[in-house]
C-alpha cells in the first residue's frame, strides 16, 4: 500500500482500466496531450495513443452524446466533463437518452458510460466552478451517482463505474484532489457502488457526509472526541443508488444524526437521508435530525469571505454537532 | 386518508388489543359506526369511525397488541360522505386552513425538557428505552436530563439503568453461590388455558398496582340492620315502579360518596408533583363478566340519588355482560367499589385501580350475635367493609375516617332517608 492523492487514485484507476479492457477510452476537453485541466490524465495520451484518449470540441453535449453511441456500439467511455458546472448543455444527453436507455429497451440494451466531473467549492472557483450537481442528477432515475471522498475510494469506485453495465455518473470534489491523502490499497480493488462506509466509530451522535465534507466531519469528530462526544462518521460514497441500511443502522446506533453537504438546503441529498432516517428509525431518535448544508443562493460567489459564508467548514460543523450532543 | 389510531381507552392504559374487525377492507363505513372492537384490562370497547369513507386497510390483525397511537387502519375519505353534513369547505377556506396548520408542522421542536403542557417531552429514544428497561414515573422523576433545558437524553436513561442494574447484578453473583435447589418431583403435566387479551390486560394492570402502589388495608365492621330493614320494605314497590332490583349496592355507593366528601384526600390521585384531588366523584363498580372483569364508572355519582345510582349501575352491569360499554363509560373513574360479598366472602384484599387512591369491598352481611346497647345481646346484620389505600396518597387516620364516616351513615340509615 501506498499513500496516494485522490486525483493520482484516479488517475491510476483509468490507467488500470484501460490496461484491463482495450475498449476503455477517454474523451473530453484538453484530456489528450494536456493531460486534462487538473491533470487527471497526465501520462495517458502518451501511453495509449490519440483513438484512446480523445481531446473533444468544446462542446458537453458532443462529449457525453459520441460516448453514448460508442457506448451503444460496445465501447466502455469514460466522458470527462471539465467542471461539472459545465454539464447543463449535456444534460439531454444524460437524462433523455443515457439514463432512460435500459428502461427504453425494456433491459434488452445497457449503456456502459462513464461521466467524470470534478465538482464543488472551497477553490475560489466563483460561479462556474464550485457547483454541486449531486441533488439534480440524483434525482433522475436509472442514473448512478458516486462521490468518493478519499483515495481508495476514487479508485475502487471508479473501476467498480467503468465496470458497471449502466451510467455512472462520478463526481471528484476538486478541493480534495491534492488535499486528502490517503493509503490506496495495491492490486485490483473494486469498492462497491451503493455501499456507504463507517469512517469512524462513534456511540454519541452520526455525522453523515461525502465528497470534501467526508474529511471536514472526520476532523470534526477528532476535535468532538477531545471534547468527550465520540462521533460515528458515515461516508456515503454514493448517492444514487443510497444506502438506506447504513444510514439506518448509524442512526438506530447513535440516535442523534446530523447530515452535512455544501449542495444548496432545499431538496438536498440531506433532505433525502433525514427522510429516510424519519420513516425507519423514528423509534431509535434522541434528537431532531439537524442538517448543516451550503445556503439557497444561486452560486458560490468569488469574494473569499463569501464563498467561506457559503461553504460548511470544521468550525460549523463543530458548532452545530455540539448543538446535536447537547439537545 | 385518514389514519385510525389505537385509542387511549383509560388514564392509565397504554396498549390496547383488536378483538375484532367489525368491517374489512373496501368495506363502506358511515361516521361513528362501529369498526373495531378493542379490549384494555377495563373494557371491550367498540371503537367508531372517525370519518365516513371506505376501510381501505387494516394495519393491526385481530388479536394482536399494540400501543396507545399506533396506526391501526386507514380510512379513504369519501367526498360524499363528507360533504353529507354541510359543504365542502371552498378552496380558500382549505388554504387557510392548512397555512394556519402549517407553521406547527414546521416550527422546530422547542429546545427544551418541558412541553408547554408541563409535562416532560421525551424523544422516541428515551421512550422505547423506558419501555425495555421498565422504568416507572417514579424512577423516571428521579432521572436527572442533561439536555437542553434539563431534557432527559438518551444518555441520562442509558446511565440510570446502568446504575440501577449493578446491585442487582451482585445479588445475582450471591444467589449463585447458594446450593441449588432440590429437583421438584415431576408432576404431571396440566392444561394451560391460553391468555385472553382480557386476561392479560388484567394481569399487567394489576402487577403495575402491586408493584408501584404501597397499598395499606383496614376493615370496618358495619351494623346493616337499618338498611337491611329498609331495603326489605322498599324492594317491592321499588321495582314495580322502577322495573329493577334495589340491591344493596346503591346504598353503599351513596354511603361512600359521602365518606368521600368528607375524606377528599381520598377520592385522588398520587403524582409526582403531588396528590390531585379530584373535582368529581367518579365511582367504578367492578363487574365480573364470562372471561374476566369489567370496572364501569359511575360518573359524579356524588349528584345521584340512591334511585339514579341504582339505574346507573343496573344500566351499566347490564351492557357490560353484553358487551356494549362504551369508551367513557370505563374511563375517569376516581373510586372504586367491589362487591365480592355476593360470594358471602367475609374480608377481601383488593388490589386498587391505578391512578385512583382507593378500592372498596363489600362483604357478606351476615346475622350475628352482637352487643349492643345496655350490655345485651342482640341478632343484627353485620357486614364488613374492607378498604385497600394508596399509603403514598393518605395516612391510616385519613382511612379510617372515611370507614367510620361510611358507617355512621349506613347504620343511621332509616326511612327519612330519601330514595328519590
Amino acid at each position: 500500500m501506498a499513500v496516494k492523492t485522490v486525483i493520482e487514485a484516479i488517475r491510476e484507476g483509468m490507467d488500470e482500466e484501460m490496461a484491463r479492457d482495450p475498449s476503455v477510452f477517454l474523451i473530453g476537453e484538453d484530456v489528450g496531450n494536456r493531460g486534462g485541466v487538473f491533470l487527471a490524465s497526465d501520462g495517458l495520451f502518451k501511453k495509449y495513443g490519440e483513438l484512446r484518449v480523445i481531446d473533444s470540441p468544446l462542446a458537453e453535449s458532443c462529449i457525453v452524446g459520441v460516448a453514448i453511441g460508442a457506448a451503444v456500439n460496445g465501447m466502455k467511455p469514460i466522458a470527462e466533463i471539465q467542471f461539472a458546472d459545465f454539464i447543463a448543455p449535456a444534460m439531454n444527453q444524460i437524462i433523455e437518452e443515457a439514463a432512460r436507455f435500459s428502461y427504453r429497451t425494456a433491459g434488452d440494451f445497457n449503456l456502459p458510460l462513464v461521466i467524470r466531473a470534478p465538482w464543488g467549492g472551497g477553490v475560489h472557483g466563483a460561479l462556474y466552478h464550485s457547483q454541486s450537481i449531486e441533488a439534480t442528477f440524483g434525482h433522475i432515475p436509472g442514473l448512478k451517482v458516486v462521490v468518493p471522498g478519499t483515495p481508495a475510494d476514487a479508485k475502487g469506485l471508479l473501476k467498480a463505474a467503468v465496470r458497471d453495465p449502466d451510467p455512472v455518473l462520478y463526481l471528484e470534489h476538486k478541493r480534495t484532489y491534492r488535499l486528502v491523502k490517503g493509503e490506496v490499497p495495491d492490486g485490483d480493488r473494486v469498492v462497491p457502488i451503493g455501499k456507504a462506509d463507517v469512517k469512524r466509530d462513534g456511540k454519541d451522535l452520526s455525522l453523515i457526509a461525502y465528497g470534501l465534507m467526508l474529511t471536514y466531519c472526520l476532523e470534526a469528530a477528532e476535535q468532538l472526541a477531545a471534547e468527550g462526544v465520540s462521533a460515528e462518521v458515515l461516508d456515503l460514497r454514493t448517492i444514487k443508488p443510497i444506502d438506506q441500511a447504513a444510514i439506518v443502522a448509524t442512526a438506530r446506533k447513535t440516535g442523534k444524526v446530523l447530515v452535512v453537504h455544501e449542495d444548496n438546503r432545499f431538496a438536498g441529498i440531506a433532505a433525502e437521508v433525514m427522510a429516510i432516517i424519519m420513516e425507519s428509525a423514528f423509534d431509535a431518535l434522541d434528537a431532531p435530525v439537524m442538517r448543516l448544508t451550503g445556503p439557497d443562493v444561486p452560486a458560490m460567489p468569488f469574494n473569499q469571505v463569501l464563498e467561506e459564508a457559503f461553504m460548511p467548514n470544521v468550525d460549523k460543523i463543530l458548532a452545530k454537532a455540539r448543538e446535536l450532543a447537547a439537545y | 386518508m385518514a389514519s385510525v389510531k389505537m385509542p387511549q381507552l383509560g388514564e392509565s392504559i397504554t396498549e390496547g388489543t383488536i378483538s375484532k374487525w367489525l368491517k374489512q377492507p373496501g368495506d363502506q363505513v358511515k361516521k361513528y359506526e362501529g369498526l373495531v372492537e378493542i379490549i384494555t384490562d377495563k373494557v371491550n370497547a367498540e371503537v367508531p369511525a372517525p370519518l365516513a369513507g371506505i376501510l381501505k386497510e387494516i394495519k393491526v390483525k385481530e388479536g394482536a397488541t399494540v400501543t396507545v397511537g399506533t396506526e391501526i387502519a386507514i380510512i379513504e375519505e369519501s367526498v360524499g360522505a363528507t360533504a353529507a353534513p354541510g359543504p365542502p369547505p371552498s378552496r380558500e377556506i382549505r388554504e387557510l386552513q392548512s397555512a394556519f396548520n402549517a407553521p406547527e408542522a414546521v416550527t422546530p421542536a422547542p429546545a427544551t425538557g418541558q412541553s408547554s403542557e408541563g409535562r416532560t417531552r421525551l424523544s422516541p429514544a428515551v421512550r422505547a428505552l423506558i419501555e425495555e428497561h421498565r422504568i416507572s414515573d417514579a424512577e423516571l422523576a428521579r432521572i436527572e436530563g442533561s439536555g437542553i433545558g434539563g431534557r432527559i437524553s438518551k444518555k441520562d436513561v442509558e446511565d440510570f439503568v446502568a446504575k440501577r442494574t449493578q446491585p442487582a447484578a451482585a445479588n445475582g453473583e450471591q444467589r449463585q453461590t447458594a446450593p441449588p435447589p432440590a429437583a421438584p418431583p415431576a408432576a404431571t403435566p396440566g392444561t394451560t388455558i391460553p391468555l385472553s387479551p382480557m386476561r392479560r390486560a388484567i394481569a399487567a394492570n394489576m402487577l403495575k398496582s402491586k408493584q408501584t402502589i404501597p397499598h395499606a388495608w383496614t376493615v370496618a365492621e358495619v351494623d346493616m340492620t337499618n338498611v337491611v330493614r329498609f331495603r326489605q320494605k322498599a324492594k317491592d314497590g321499588f321495582k314495580l315502579r322502577e322495573g329493577i332490583d334495589l340491591t344493596f349496592v346503591p346504598i353503599i355507593i351513596k354511603a361512600v360518596v359521602e365518606g368521600l366528601k368528607d375524606v377528599p384526600v381520598l377520592n385522588a390521585s398520587w403524582g409526582e408533583q403531588g396528590v390531585v384531588l379530584h373535582k368529581d366523584i367518579n365511582i367504578g363498580v367492578a363487574v365480573s363478566v364470562d372471561d374476566g372483569l369489567i370496572v364501569p364508572v359511575v360518573h359524579q355519582a356524588d349528584r345521584m340519588s340512591i334511585s339514579g345510582l341504582a339505574k346507573a349501575i343496573d344500566d351499566l352491569a347490564k351492557r357490560a355482560r353484553a358487551g356494549k360499554l362504551g369508551i367513557p363509560d370505563v374511563q375517569g373513574g376516581t373510586f372504586t367499589v367491589n362487591n365480592p360479598g355476593t360470594f358471602g366472602t367475609i374480608l377481601s384484599y383488593s388490589i386498587i385501580a391505578p391512578p385512583q387512591a382507593g378500592i372498596l369491598a363489600m362483604d357478606a352481611i351476615v346475622k350475628r350475635p352482637v352487643v349492643v346497647e345496655g350490655d345485651a345481646i342482640a341478632v343484627r346484620s353485620m357486614m364488613n367493609l374492607c378498604l385497600s389505600f394508596d399509603h403514598r396518597v393518605l395516612d391510616g387516620v385519613s382511612a379510617a375516617r372515611f370507614l367510620q364516616g361510611v358507617r355512621r351513615w349506613l347504620e343511621g340509615f332509616s326511612e327519612q332517608v330519601p330514595l328519590y
